[in-house]
């Protein structure tokens, strides 16, 4: 993996910026997709009725967990499909290893799988002799450049087609210089033919779970997963607990949103839904926690667990789509990943809930409503009463919540002149005034208006 | 309000870094509500809603912020403030362990002023005049907290306040924008301890408007306005901004 870990977001954020044409374009890219979101949203009168019932039906699932998740277990037990539960990532990584060791198996394809991601599956496996070829055409171009997703619906969005051609003549020995996007499609799609068809394993992830009858659905544009999961002898699905819905007649509201709000497509190319395992096929499931069951126990934060990885509150970000995915160092990336990941690590993601300006898009694209930017300032409140803002900031804060409680000293306070521009970067511990890098300063008037209105009104 | 023959009483709140630093928005806000008839006081003991605080995490030191807020503002039958974002922070943030009684009161009556004009002064017209071109910032705070406008996120039927309003002045012209709704960067303190994030957010909203032709950028948060005046001045930009008290009690 390509080191990341060591700056925040702000440092990690203005790397992104230097290449300010590729902000330019990473800004556009994502922009057009927001507002393909927009017309596709527009086009359906009841969507906001669709949003809500969403919200509601996942509502219900979040409260109501345990019992959906047993009755999903009994449904996929009858159908013939091996249920597992793992506590955390680890747990997850040793089933899926033992899955495979039992067959034989040294090579498996996954299709797109945010959870694996955030298991280092391709890592854990590796490591133990198990090849790992990632299916969907941006994971596979994340895979060959060794760098994880910066998006989890369009893995390198942040990647110029001409950087891509250099990956691939690097590693599938394409012509230098190449970069026209069908022709190196085309490539992809000839190499990953062949892994398709020699791998015995297949790994995808599930988008919902229909606990009603044990099926699971997995939603792609380029078929990866069929591809991997028909051709396979053993079938691995690896979900997170929230993934479930009740029922399938629920997957009408959820398909019908998921693509629109992800790519403005009504919906995705291929939807499809695995039940049970074919004469001489292995199906197993896995069942992950990872955290989730922690997040569940925080009020505050448990309707998280709403989503459905759609990537539209990264798309309407404008701090994401300045800033680019990687910088958030989180495998889910961009407003629901900054709500998400001090659930896993507080201390290290303490910095992500503040890469917003709290301007509330994300909640208002988000097909389930999840109240995305509220949930920021309240973990910000949370990361400061743990103790992991940096101690110089609670310190500026305590004196200037000192100072404006106060009408006497906040009036010296204002005299001694530009008392909010003075105090704000010395709030945040900066050497410089890192306002007056690329801005001026108010030009200070003669008299505040305080003054002026004790002369003029009384 | 006049029907009843009773004047409504204002309380004025001006948030700390417009008294600083934009007085001529406060005094323009002042001037048109006495304009329309209502009596305005300006307490003079206020410092601030505390919102700087509790957006970086430090909610639990705005008591004392809180109660001096109440005390000055409790009395009157409307709390009315030239900045969106205070406002909102007010309707969703101000309690008291005392007083919570008043605290609701004022999270009850206090009004941005552009949605005070609108929704309470129900005002129709203005003797407002200011030929120029402008473009409206949408702060989010206003447009998505206090609704003073529709967001383009949701389906759901346009409206916007400050257009209707900015509708009522001669000779104004509005330009539309590519993005119409989009964050400034500002944030708060965001805007420092996210410098580059924000200033490249606030460099593409300027973008925006000079490129669509506005000669003003106009808004009802000057917060974000302030932000956008420090790129402009930087980058020697003859666009220049102006809170929307100051183009509605504009009379040249
Ligand atoms: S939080 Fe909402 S908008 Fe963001 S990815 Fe999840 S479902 Fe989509």
């Amino acid at each position: 993996m390509k080191q990341t870990e060591t700056k925040d977001h702000a440092g990690l954020a203005e790397d992104f910026i230097k290449d300010e044409e590729r902000v330019n374009w990473h800004d556009g890219a994502l922009w057009y997709i927001r507002e393909k979101r927009d017309i596709a949203s527009k086009q359906i009168p009841e969507w906001e009725a669709l949003r809500e019932a969403a919200s509601q039906i996942k509502n219900n699932v979040i409260s109501n967990l345990h019992d959906y998740l047993l009755q999903f277990e009994a449904n996929l037990t009858k159908n013939g499909v091996k249920v597992h539960w793992a506590n955390n990532a680890d747990e997850h990584n040793a089933i899926v290893y033992s899955i495979l060791k039992a067959k034989g198996i040294t090579e498996m394809v996954k299709s797109k799988s945010m959870l694996t991601e955030e298991c280092h599956l391709n890592e854990y496996l590796e490591e133990r002799g198990i090849g790992v070829i990632n299916s969907d055409l941006g994971e596979y171009i994340q895979q060959l450049d060794n760098e994880p997703p910066s998006h989890i619906v369009l893995p390198c969005i942040h990647k110029r087609k001409e950087e891509i051609g250099e990956l691939f003549h690097e590693h599938l020995g394409t012509e230098k210089g190449l970069s026209d996007p069908t022709l190196l499609t085309r490539v992809a799609r000839k190499h990953l033919r062949n892994v398709f068809l020699t791998r015995r394993g297949a790994l995808t992830g599930v988008n919902f779970a229909v606990a009603e009858t044990g099926e699971y659905v997995v939603c792609t544009n380029e078929g990866n997963a069929d591809m991997g999961a028909h051709l396979s002898e053993v079938q691995i699905a690896s979900m997170g607990l929230e993934k479930i819905i009740p029922q399938k007649k629920h997957l009408s509201v959820f398909l019908r949103l998921l693509a629109r709000s992800a790519t403005g497509q009504p919906i995705t190319i291929y939807s499809s839904h695995y039940k049970k395992p074919r004469e001489g096929q292995e199906m197993h499931l896995i069942l992950v926690d990872a955290g989730r069951t922690r997040q569940l126990g925080r009020t505050d934060f448990r309707n998280s667990l709403k989503c459905i990885k759609c990537g539209g509150c990264m798309n309407t970000c404008p701090v994401y789509r300045k800033s680019g995915g990687l910088s958030y160092h989180n495998t889910i990336s961009g407003p629901i990943g900054a709500i998400l990941a001090p659930n896993l690590d507080m201390k290290k993601h303490a910095d992500l809930p503040y890469a917003s300006t709290l301007c509330g898009s994300c909640s208002n694209v988000c097909p389930v409503k999840i109240n995305i930017h509220e949930q920021l300032y309240k973990w910000r409140q949370v990361i400061v009463k743990e103790g992991y803002a940096a101690n110089t900031k609670a310190l500026g804060m305590k004196a200037m919540a000192w100072t404006l409680a106060s009408p006497e000293k906040f009036s010296t306070a204002g005299k001694a002149g530009r008392w909010f521009l003075h105090n704000i970067p010395f709030v945040v511990n900066n050497k410089f005034n890192p306002w007056y890098k690329q801005r001026e300063m108010p030009e200070g008037p003669k008299e505040s208006f305080a003054e002026w209105y004790a002369k003029n009104e009384k | 309000m006049f029907v009843t023959g009773y004047i409504m009483t204002v309380g004025l709140f001006i948030p700390c870094y417009v008294n600083q630093f934009y007085p001529d928005a406060a005094k323009a806000t002042l001037q048109l509500l006495q304009k329309l008839g209502v009596e305005v006081v300006y307490p003079a003991k206020q410092t601030c809603c505390g919102q700087p605080m509790a957006n970086s995490g430090f909610a639990h030191l705005t008591s004392d912020c809180d109660a001096l807020f109440i005390q000055n503002f409790a009395e009157f039958d409307y709390i009315v403030a030239p900045s969106a974002s205070c406002v909102l922070h007010v309707k969703d943030h101000l309690h008291s362990a005392e007083n919570e009684g008043k605290a609701e009161g004022i999270r009850g009556k206090i009004y941005e002023l552009v949605e005070f004009l609108t929704d309470v002064l129900k005002i129709e017209k203005l003797d407002a005049v200011f030929p120029h071109k402008v473009g409206i910032h949408h702060s989010c705070h206003g447009l998505r907290g206090l609704y003073l406008s529709q967001m383009t996120e949701l389906n759901a039927a346009p409206f916007s306040k400050p257009q209707q309003l900015l509708n009522m002045v001669s000779g104004l012209e509005q330009v539309s924008l590519d993005r119409p709704d989009e964050c400034c960067g500002f944030g708060g303190t965001f805007c420092v301890a996210e410098e580059a994030v924000s200033v490249k957010m606030g460099k593409d909203r300027v973008t925006d408007h000079s490129k669509n032709g506005a000669e003003y950028i106009t808004s009802s948060d000057l917060s974000c306005l302030m932000h956008l005046e420090g790129i402009l001045h930087r980058n020697k930009s003859k666009v220049k901004v102006v809170h929307i008290a100051e183009i509605l009690n504009a009379t040249v």
